[in-house]
């Protein structure tokens, strides 16, 4: 089943062309990585999916209905794009953690403000927070965390963070899981663990893109490669075709370099 | 008028004033911080003559200028003190809070974003407790500026404890003066311990 397509998106700052026209597809369960070197526009792609950033042009579409029309001109309202949103869930390098609130506090925020939308929720707040709260300790015990629900961000290694940090977009049980180098920011020796839960989330069949520069990472546990260069989708294909036999001559010189 | 009742003025004035000029600093804040320009603009320029001007001259344009600008003078000096203390405060906290909420990093608001919140459960749910963390110091140094600035109120004949201890010298007594300095001595160490220990219970994270 088709469920995310994205067709001849672009997106400028200003006068720097950063997307030139992307277009990717991809069926639900599958796990794509993003590869491609600094500046090729991969965050940029995510922040247009995840609605961070306004496309210029191009179309976004799930399920085969149009999310976003950068050609339409009636302009979306805050609270269209809000649920919008809510099909994806975007963990960010640097994880942005809420400091405040503990660890299924962090989880548990963004379900339960959603939840007070419901007009049943006043009549069963309870019930309904139960409910919430067992799904938030259920997902920390996936990425095993059920040892720290009580505690701060403060107190948590970056895995320990970033962990939370993917618990907490897997709480709204997003459509599509969107990683932006997940594991960038953390000390080489916990990249390991965070990678074992996207192994173990590809596993489960949740439908994720991850931009990663973890070459044999992306190439263990992904079903597609996408190869980014300068805006655009240089090649696509599955791992073997892309990492192993690479056609275009940038994806040969970009993989070269990195196995330098 | 004794000095008890004096500093029962100084008091009034002082609780009164942050009750009205933390949320009224806050919407400031907001206000200079608008991408509309023009209300920026107007926000940043009623903020830079407010503390760019002395107090004293704020309490007397605020006593004189309703009466003989427009015939509307202002019945109650305290009133007049009131408001001239929470305009002031209002502009001295509307640029603490501005300097706190910039200091909150792009990535909170877009996590919440990502997360399906809207701006305002973003700014209450996440962003103002990490705002309020960061801004403890500098608001507990102006609320312990505001306990001695009440004092200024006598310009405008509201009789505080500063006022009623004068009245005593007439008699040849220095000694009420000297007591005035312990009144504001106590009350700000009380203020101080009490900003610690929220500085303390705020230490829990970050
Ligand atoms: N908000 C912005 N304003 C102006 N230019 C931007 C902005 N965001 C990104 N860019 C530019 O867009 C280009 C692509 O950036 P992007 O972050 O998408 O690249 P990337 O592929 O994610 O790189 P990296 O691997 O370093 O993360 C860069 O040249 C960057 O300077
Ligand atoms: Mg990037």
């Amino acid at each position: 089943m088709r469920i995310l397509e994205v067709q001849d998106l672009y997106k400028s700052f200003g006068k720097t062309e950063v997307l030139k026209g992307v277009n990717f597809s991809m069926d639900e369960g599958e796990v794509i990585s993003v590869i491609g070197s600094s500046g090729s526009g991969k965050t940029t792609l995510l922040r247009c999916i995840n609605f961070l950033e306004r496309a210029d042009t191009g179309k976004i579409l799930l399920d085969g209905e149009v999310l976003f029309d950068g050609d339409s001109d009636n302009k979306a309202s805050a609270k269209e794009i809000r649920a919008k949103q809510l099909n994806f869930g975007l963990v960010f390098q640097d994880f942005n953690l809420f400091p405040q609130y503990n660890v299924l506090d962090n989880v548990m925020l963004a379900p339960t403000l959603l939840a007070k939308e419901r007009p049943d929720f006043k009549e069963n707040k309870k019930e309904i927070t139960d409910e919430i709260r067992k799904n938030a300790e259920a997902i920390l015990a996936r990425v095993g965390l059920s040892d720290k629900l009580e505690s701060y961000p403060c107190q948590l290694s970056g895995g320990q963070k970033q962990r939370v940090s993917i618990a907490r977009a897997l709480a709204l049980r997003p459509r599509v899981l969107f990683f932006d180098e997940p594991t960038s920011a953390l000390d080489p020796e916990l990249t390991g663990e965070i990678l074992k839960v996207i192994k173990q989330l590809a596993a489960e069949k949740i439908t994720m893109v991850i931009v990663t520069h973890e070459i044999d990472f992306a190439k263990a546990v992904s079903d597609k490669i996408i190869f980014m260069s300068e805006g655009i989708v240089a090649e696509m294909g599955t791992p073997e075709e892309v990492i192993d036999n690479p056609k275009n001559e940038r994806t040969k010189a970009f993989l070269s370099k990195m196995f330098e | 008028m004794s000095l008890f009742e004096g500093f029962y003025t100084n008091f009034i004035i002082f609780v009164l004033t942050l009750l009205m000029s933390l949320p009224l600093g806050l919407i400031i804040s907001f206000g200079s911080r608008m991408k509309f320009k023009p209300i920026r603009w107007l926000t940043r320029t009623f903020v830079w003559i407010i503390r760019g001007t002395p107090l004293m001259l704020q309490l007397f344009v605020v006593m004189y200028a309703p009466g003989i600008l427009f015939d509307i003078p202002i019945r109650s000096r305290m009133t007049a003190a009131l408001i001239a203390f929470v305009i002031n405060y209002a502009a001295y906290f509307s640029e603490i809070f501005r300097g706190g909420i910039d200091s909150i990093s792009k990535g909170q608001y877009e996590a919440c974003q990502v997360l399906g919140m809207t701006k305002a459960q973003a700014f209450f749910k996440v962003v103002l407790f990490q705002v309020v963390k960061r801004i403890v110091a500098p608001i507990s140094n102006e609320v312990i500026t505001l306990v001695k600035d009440t004092s200024l109120a006598r310009v405008i004949s509201v009789a505080e404890i500063i006022m009623c201890a004068e009245r005593f010298t007439k008699q040849g007594l220095i000694w009420p003066l000297f007591s005035t300095g312990l009144y504001f001595l106590v009350f700000n160490g009380l203020l101080t311990i009490m900003f610690s220990s929220i500085e303390k219970k705020l230490d829990y994270f970050e």
